[in-house]
């Protein structure tokens, strides 16, 4: 195993970039929400599958990617307004484990209503012309549809990022975070704060699902195992931590990139082994911090 | 400007309020004093909306606002300073000040705000871009009120301000509550200072067990050493 060329290892490695990029957008937003609304939303991955379906059933209709690319996640942030204004609020101050419960429980009803509209199996789906076909990226031909996905994601983050650090919104969140009571004795209205939270971190498991879809296709059940992979990013960038979730995100795509080479019959084991190993040398994950559990 | 009576408060099954009824009015430092556990920071905290069960009336500038949630409260011009300081941690000393006015919405009135607040308070004025946290508990306290005073309250409620902190930097805080108090705005403080808090207020009310058991002056109360003994000795 040892005879590997650098260049596969390198391609293998941007490869892993690529896998890790969909983990890190369903990272963010479940981060996102967890450490602001205590919300383990186990509903992420049926946004994400919705998302992917909208995204499909889209470009069927109007042939333009781009305009899938824009209106999915609207719309999928759309309908997590809608769930957290109705389903989750009235179960806030009532412990974790209900949430938690609602949002399990909406994944399959979600998963059901795609089921009916789309039928029991998946559609295929490719990337668009003018996404196809590879691109000589210095160490030899990368699918260009790849290199897309890492620079939307990279455009996503970015903008999430300024979102946070630079507006007042995000200055509010990040207060709200850690301390929603002082925020809301200056004068803001935290429940709209956490509408809109849970309506962005959706929205962007929306966009995942669209992202992903050239790459997989679509089927009604494609969230389920994304979503345990993506609550294992999570755990190692440190619940609520956006840093953690990208560095994270990026790292399991990674080792399960080399992991396929080296080993492929441990691959999945691989995302777990590392979890393990990183909870034992950081138990709160790389970025996490203290006291947000409490 | 305050007007409280017979406000009743639980957590959960314990009644920790029974008939609270105070007044504080414009323009005047009131106190707040008693043994720990009497039901001074639940009277502060009930007053701002922030326990879940609550019976009674408060009016605020003419209102009843009981029922209002407390981000609403904050827009009718009353501030709220929790003990133990609260200033959030991995925000700069400015940020916590823009997070005191960013509910108002007025993006011009920020950038003058936060340097009138840094004349006011020149501690902070050295270390606007340093992240809060790491400043001493006193200077923390002090971004509290800041931070609390950046929409230009009408009433402010301090639970505990000077508690943990340098003597040297309760007299400098206690000197801007008199000039907080002097620019018009009215102040409900609970303090375990009581000589300094008496010092600096017009009247003082006594609670013990979930209810007032005495008001009177500050003067009168600073005079009588046995009576302050008598509700104060921890």
């Amino acid at each position: 195993m040892m005879a590997f060329p650098p260049e596969l290892l390198a391609m293998q490695l941007v490869t892993g970039l690529a896998l890790g990029a969909v983990y890190v957008l369903l990272a963010i937003g479940l981060s996102l929400i967890f450490g602001m609304l205590t919300v383990v939303n186990f509903a992420h991955g049926a946004f994400f599958m919705v998302g992917a379906y909208m995204g499909v059933f889209l470009y069927g209709l109007t042939g333009n990617f781009l305009v899938s690319l824009v209106v999915v996640p609207l719309a999928v942030g759309g309908i997590g307004l809608v769930v957290e204004r109705f389903l989750v609020r009235p179960l806030y101050g009532r412990g974790i484990d209900y949430p938690l419960l609602l949002t399990f429980g909406l994944s399959y009803v979600f998963i059901e209503v795609v089921r009916i509209l789309f039928g029991l199996n998946g559609l295929p789906f490719s990337p668009p012309e003018m996404l196809q076909g590879a691109v000589d990226i210095g160490i030899g031909y990368f699918p260009l549809y790849r290199l897309f996905l890492i620079a939307a994601t990279a455009v996503v983050v970015l903008a999430l990022w300024l979102f946070i650090e630079r507006t007042a919104f995000g200055l509010v969140i990040r207060a709200g975070a850690r301390d929603p009571e002082i925020v809301r004795v200056l004068g803001i209205d935290v429940s709209k704060i956490w509408l809109v939270v849970f309506g962005i971190g959706t929205g962007i498991a929306g966009l995942s699902g669209v992202l992903a879809a050239p790459l997989q296709g679509v089927a009604p059940e494609m969230g389920v195992p994304i979503l345990a992979e993506a609550f294992v990013v999570t755990v190692v960038g440190g619940m609520g931590s956006l840093v953690g979730a990208v560095i994270a995100g990026l790292l399991v795509g990674v080792v399960v990139a080399m992991t396929s080479l080296f080993a492929p019959e441990m691959a999945k084991v691989s995302i777990f082994a590392l979890m393990a190993l990183v909870l034992l040398v950081r138990p709160r994950g790389l970025m996490g911090r203290a006291g947000l559990m409490g | 400007m305050l007007r409280v009576a017979d406000l009743n408060a639980w957590y959960g099954h314990s009644h920790i309020l029974q008939g609270v009824g105070l007044e504080v009015g414009r323009g005047e430092i009131v106190t707040l004093i008693g043994r720990n556990g009497a039901g001074k920071t639940t009277t502060l905290k009930s007053i701002m909306g922030l326990v879940g069960r609550r019976t009674g009336s408060v009016q605020f500038d003419g209102a009843e606002i009981l029922a209002e949630p407390a981000h609403r409260r904050f827009h009718r011009g009353l501030a709220y300073v929790p003990e133990e300081r609260r200033i959030v941690p991995g925000l700069t000393v400015e940020e916590n000040l823009r997070l005191g006015i960013i509910a108002a919405g007025n993006r011009a009135r920020e950038a003058a705000m936060i340097e009138r607040i840094a004349e006011t308070f020149p501690r902070l004025k050295q270390r606007l871009k340093q992240d809060a946290i790491t400043m001493s508990g006193g200077e923390q306290q002090m971004l509290a009120i800041a931070r609390a005073l950046m929409a230009e309250p009408k009433m402010i409620l301090l639970d505990e301000p000077s508690e943990g902190i340098m003597p040297i930097l309760v007299d400098e805080m206690f000197e801007q509550f008199r000039r907080m108090r002097d620019a018009g705005t009215t102040i409900l403080l609970v303090e375990q200072n009581v000589e300094l808090a008496l010092a600096l207020s017009s009247r003082v009310y006594v609670m013990d067990q979930g209810v007032v058991v005495h008001h009177g002056t500050a003067a009168a109360m600073l005079a009588d050493s046995e009576l302050r003994d008598r509700y104060c000795s921890v």
